[in-house]
């Protein structure tokens, strides 16, 4: 990529030096507006597939709600996204773990 | 003075205003130096004549090295008038700048739109076409009648018809200006505009 366009992106990249890969659990802790107010939420799961490059990279976690599956997909860049903690270190040696939705229960 | 200034349109991407994100084109936009000014005596009308983007003299022929030369411009790739009631103000050799604009100022955006080659009715102009199924055959995509018969015994003009598509001039009005990076002469503004990548854009204020 041009690097005068890079230069714009990385203004807007927050996150840059975060190390979680696919895998990962994670826990997310997100801002909500609720009428006025602040709350922030932690939505925990296992990280599914990061895509997208510079400021328009996502990642999708996966957790298990009473026994449904969940998935977000985040931006990585959101400022709404206050933190991202690594849970847990996971191991695998796939990019993209579309077949952890074909598991059942895990 | 009304704001103007050439550009480029160099790429799309999205970015965080708040906690939305927004689409943004990116514009190399400027610097462009004035060129020469129009006067109602010499030429009949006022304008100045701005241009943008240096390159090698070489590039250029003869006559036009000359008009650069003339006011010791560096040489420069494009050239564009621009109509002003008022060019008193102004001086030859004087630079514009990305600066003239701000975050959340209102611009219009003209180019040349994408070529898009030989289109039908359907896409052209809008034509809903034929149905897909119920025993349709091969009326699917056509345009239908054309008018009339022996009254009027011709097709009104302008009557839209199948023919070639895009490259036109082309004017995306009230665009705000998302970000302005005057270091890089780069120009961020919400949504799309016309034309391929490195095609040349004018900015206007809205």
């Amino acid at each position: 990529m041009n690097t005068k366009l890079k230069k714009v992106e990385n203004r807007y990249i927050k996150r840059k030096d975060l190390d979680f890969r696919p895998g990962d659990t994670v826990a997310v802790h997100l801002r909500i507006q609720e009428g006025g107010k602040h709350r922030t939420q932690v939505f925990e799961g296992v990280v599914i597939k990061r895509r997208g490059g510079g400021v328009r990279e996502t990642f999708v976690v996966r957790k298990l709600s009473f026994g449904v599956g969940v998935e977000r997909i985040f931006p990585l860049n959101s400022p709404s996204i206050e933190k991202i903690e690594v849970v847990k270190r996971g191991e695998n040696k796939r990019a993209n773990l579309s077949y952890l939705r074909n598991k059942a229960k895990r | 003075m009304k704001k103007f200034i050439l550009g480029k349109k160099l790429k799309m991407t999205q970015i965080f205003e708040g906690e939305n994100l927004v689409p943004v084109s990116v514009i190399q936009a400027g610097p462009c130096k004035v060129v020469q000014k129009k006067t109602e005596e010499r030429d009949g009308y006022n304008a100045i004549q701005i241009g943008f983007e240096e390159i090698e003299e070489n590039k250029l022929n003869k006559p036009e090295q000359g008009h650069f030369r003339k006011n010791n411009i560096p040489p420069l790739r494009y050239l564009r008038e621009i109509k002003l009631e008022d060019i008193s103000k102004i001086a030859v050799g004087e630079t514009i700048e990305v600066n003239i604009f701000k975050k959340g100022d209102l611009v219009n955006i003209r180019g040349i739109s994408k070529g898009k080659g030989f289109q039908g009715v359907v896409k052209r102009h809008g034509f809903r076409g034929g149905p897909a199924s119920h025993g349709a055959k091969q009326w699917h995509r056509r345009p239908g009648s054309i008018g009339a018969s022996s009254d009027p015994s011709r097709v009104f003009k302008g009557k839209e018809m199948p023919g070639r598509m895009g490259r036109e001039r082309v004017t995306i009005r009230n665009l705000m200006v998302m970000d302005v990076d005057t270091e890089e002469n780069l120009l961020l503004v919400k949504g799309s505009i016309p034309g391929s990548k490195g095609s040349l854009l004018l900015i206007e204020e809205a």
